[in-house]
């Protein structure tokens, strides 16, 4: 099947730290998981290569400390990755490997092209703005300016995502876990992305809410057709939301294939103890 | 002129965590025509549900080939299919059954149908009247058209999950014991909508236990004990 893929993902590493020839194996044997014990640094993620393809929910699963996040946000430009290449195939960037863009240029990307969901969502919202005013910001930043426009949107995404418009100028401090992620969602969707991550947007949250943020994520990627990388360690979310999944240990990719295969006949030991376990 | 054809397929379990390879199938091979319905007949544990499994893909099968003949694609072996191809006819060509219902939670049945037609491409408006019409066809009483399947019945779950599968309109469609915890009268219904599936021209691979229910529906059968193919039930024994 000759599909483009939308987002291109090769050798992504990032290490916290300098390393050193001792870390520079992966067999080493001074390496504890993803820690060097002799230099002391954190191989967080470790030449990860993946394709996203347009309208499909990629799903990322993984134990505390694989690197989901971390990933994840070396996409989205919040922290520079140590080593690698993202290819984007949208209008006017296709051919580039983004991560060497100029800021304006990952800026525009950020406010353009993709919308992220944080895991905590102190890191996605001005607790202290008005929830409307948190989805204005995002409409702002990508150029923006007609505040009637902005606000009917944001009322319609705050609609959509089961907020009740009487409180749209209420402060997200003052909402459920569950509601603070719906507000991210809705947020991160202002300027209908082609491109969404989302991280561990359903952990902490009762299953009641759970089973309603999955269903808005199913809805938004069944009408939308928009991209998403869903990123989680529940595996029960990963089989809802995604076709297509990969397994992450220790920074690296042990495993990827249909996410009913990876659950049904996983190939990897690690893969394996996380699948039974559940049984 | 055949749809499927299944050569020398292989399937072993590898249990990391326990040294030990479960083998599941050996050197399996046959093939069905396109309107044909081939049942699977074995004793529990031979491997059926193996089978119909690697040709889904969610068993990944270690030798062999099953070459798949698509609208979409040509001639393709299921095996080294993409996932992306795989996923392509699992949304269009190829359906799976089984008496589970899985689907997600605080979706109400009429949605689920609805939605196996959007993941397609169809329009809203389609989806809705293609839906109703599936679930009218499998008789699904309409007053359950509005509600959450996990307090339906295991006949209604079964017709909601044929009704899924089955509205996409597949050209293959593997059947795997889906009758299983259904009384007798809930089968024979099963039976009939089978009987107007093949009317349609859809191919179907079937697990069924009872001999009986298979019998005068069936056009091939596969042995596993035997492992070779025949035209009728005669000499097949569920007991092995
Ligand atoms: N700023 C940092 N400095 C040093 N190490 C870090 C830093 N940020 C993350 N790490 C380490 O990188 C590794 C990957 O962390 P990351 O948050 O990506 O994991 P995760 O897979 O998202 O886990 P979780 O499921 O708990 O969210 C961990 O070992 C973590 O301790
Ligand atoms: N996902 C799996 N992981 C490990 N072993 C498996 C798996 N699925 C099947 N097996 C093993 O493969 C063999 C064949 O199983 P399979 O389910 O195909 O049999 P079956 O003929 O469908 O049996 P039944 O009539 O009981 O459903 C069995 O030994 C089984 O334990
Ligand atoms: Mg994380
Ligand atoms: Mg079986
Ligand atoms: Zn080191």
């Amino acid at each position: 099947m000759s599909e483009t893929p939308i987002v291109q993902v090769r050798h992504l590493q990032k290490q916290f730290g300098a390393g050193c020839p001792h870390c520079l194996d992966k067999e080493s044997v001074y390496l504890e998981k993803n820690y060097c014990t002799s230099c002391g640094t954190v191989h967080a993620v470790r030449d990860v290569s993946f394709d996203l393809y347009p309208g499909e929910v990629l799903g990322i699963v993984g134990e505390s400390g694989s690197g989901k996040s971390t990933m994840l946000q070396g996409l989205y430009f919040d922290g520079d990755m140590t080593a690698g290449e993202v290819y984007i195939n949208q209008p006017g960037l296709a051919g580039h490997n983004v991560l060497t863009l100029s800021s304006q240029q990952k800026r525009y990307i950020r406010n353009n092209v993709y919308g992220m969901v944080y895991q905590n969502p102190v890191h996605g919202l001005k607790m202290n703005f008005s929830s409307i005013g948190n989805i204005a910001e995002k409409m702002i930043a990508a150029g923006n300016r007609h505040v009637g426009s902005m606000e009917k949107r944001g009322e319609e995404l705050l609609k959509n995502v089961h907020i009740p418009l009487r409180r749209r100028k209420e402060e997200p401090q003052n909402f459920s876990g569950g509601m603070q992620q719906r507000v991210q969602i809705a947020k991160a969707l202002s300027n209908n992305p082609p491109i969404l991550f989302l991280d561990e947007v359903t952990t902490g949250l009762d299953l009641s809410v759970q089973a309603s943020v999955l269903d808005l994520i199913k809805q938004i990627q069944r009408e939308l057709q928009i991209s998403m990388v869903v990123v989680s360690h529940d595996l029960a979310v990963i089989r809802m939301l995604a076709d297509r999944s990969i397994v992450m240990l220790n920074g690296e990719i042990i495993e990827n294939g249909l996410t009913d295969q990876i659950l049904e006949d996983p190939q990897h030991e690690y893969t394996q103890q996380l699948v039974y376990s559940l049984l | 002129m055949s749809i499927l054809e299944v050569n020398g397929l292989g399937k072993a379990f590898t249990i990391h965590h326990l040294n030990k390879t479960i083998p599941a199938v050996d050197e399996i091979q046959f093939s069905i025509n396109a309107g044909e319905f081939l049942g699977i007949m074995g004793k529990s544990g031979s491997g059926k549900s193996t089978i119909l499994k690697s040709i889904y893909r969610t068993y990944l099968p270690d030798a062999g080939q099953i070459m798949y003949d698509s609208n979409q694609f040509g001639n393709i072996d299921l095996i080294q299919a993409s996932e992306r191809e795989i996923i392509f006819l699992r949304k269009n060509e190829i359906g799976y059954v089984s008496q589970f219902l899985n689907v997600m939670p605080r979706t109400t049945c009429r949605e689920l149908v609805q939605n196996a037609l959007l993941e397609m491409g169809e329009t809203r408006e389609t989806a809705r009247i293609e839906a109703e019409k599936a679930l009218t066809h499998f008789e699904m009483d309409s007053s359950l058209w509005n509600s959450y399947p996990n307090t339906f019945s295991g006949g209604e779950k079964l017709r909601l999950n044929i009704a899924m599968a089955t509205v996409k309109k597949p050209r293959l469609l593997l059947l795997d014991e889906p009758t299983a915890s259904l009384d007798q009268q809930s089968k024979w219904k099963v039976r009939e909508i089978i009987e107007k599936l093949k009317e349609q021209g859809t191919t179907l691979v079937g697990i069924f236990h009872d001999i009986e229910f298979m019998e005068g529906l069936c056009d091939k059968v596969f042995d596993m004990k035997t492992n070779e193919m025949s035209v009728s039930l005669e000499g097949v024994t569920h007991e092995g």
